[in-house]
């Protein structure tokens, strides 16, 4: 048994102390997204004129990404179940799956705002385009975050070391997963 | 790994996560498609009542939430009902241009000039 994972032996509420954690941390980004949402709905319901700046926006590559996180989270949950089945090599492999998934959002995402910064919209062109950079930035930043975390993970997953780890980073992958299936409409189809 | 961490996590029952993906992935082009009829309650419907499906699908299904202690539940319902106090208690602030004794001259000039764009556009 390896002193790294006391994070996964201590159980106080029946959790495993590092799960718990994880589900605190997915609790106050509920706090962080849903404000922003929540902020965008409201503005968006009070301001008729934000739909003409939605209309640049690029459905297709939104839909590519979407169907790129929804992969990647099927990659991370099959992560989970090599890692419960004690295949830690094989967990490690669909985890590096799971962050090339990541990789290709944020080079399509890269694309994308090209395109939009190219055609004159960028963070002081209005409303629209100032809460379209703060929440789609601020999740791109999660998705960069998740893919550092999980190759780290995987490399330790390899040796068969801390596997609950990888089910705990695979919570986190899904909600940033959530996160953006709530976006992808509020920004791209409702126009 | 440790004896108890993993004896717990054997006893989760792993669905076939690939039928539930390919679900999600139809879900998507639904989504997608919706705003093609032209039909406003129809287009909303597909983009954000199928958004609260696909996310339910992932936190059931991938996140297991249905699995976990109470405790997760709680710790999440209470994020959304936090949420949706924010919501309401700053909403009629933002969505309404003018009350009794206030009117919000920068919101309205906002929506008067961005209105204006959209006719020179049309």
């Amino acid at each position: 048994m390896s002193g790294r994972s006391i994070a996964n032996l201590r159980s106080v509420t029946g959790i495993p102390t590092a799960r718990l954690v994880t589900w605190w941390i997915i609790a106050s980004e509920i706090f962080i997204f849903g404000g922003l949402l929540a902020s965008y709905i409201m503005h968006r319901l009070a301001h008729p004129e934000w739909a003409i700046a939605a209309a640049n926006t690029n459905t297709k590559a939104g839909a590519l990404n979407t169907f790129v996180l929804l992969t990647s989270s099927l990659f991370a949950v099959l992560a989970h179940k090599a890692a419960d089945a004690g295949d830690g090599p094989k967990a490690a492999k669909f985890l590096r799956l799971t962050s090339l998934g990541g990789a290709m959002f944020l080079i399509v995402k890269g694309f994308e705002w090209t395109h939009e910064i190219k055609e004159g919209f960028v963070l002081s062109s209005g409303g629209f385009w100032s809460f379209y950079y703060t929440v789609a930035g601020l999740h791109g930043l999660h998705v960069l975050a998740g893919l550092v975390i999980m190759l780290i993970i995987a490399s330790d997953a390899t040796k068969n070391r801390d596997l609950p780890r990888v089910q705990c980073v695979g919570l986190y992958w899904h909600f940033v997963d959530i996160i953006w299936i709530f976006l992808f409409p509020l920004l791209y189809i409702a126009k | 790994m440790s004896s108890e961490s993993h004896s717990e996590a054997a006893h989760i029952h792993h669905p076939d996560y690939v039928k539930i993906w390919a679900v999600l992935v139809v879900l998507l082009i639904v989504s997608v498609l919706g705003p093609l009829t032209g039909i406003r309650w129809l287009m909303l419907f597909t983009a954000f009542g199928i958004a609260v499906v696909k996310a339910y699908l992932v936190a059931k299904n991938f996140m297991h939430v249905n699995l976990e202690k109470r405790w997760v539940t709680y710790l999440l319902v209470t994020s959304l009902v936090f949420l949706a106090i924010l919501f309401s208690g700053v909403a009629p602030d933002v969505m309404k241009h003018q009350g009794l004794r206030w009117e919000n001259y920068a919101a309205k000039k906002a929506v008067e000039s961005g209105s204006q764009a959209s006719a020179k556009h049309e």
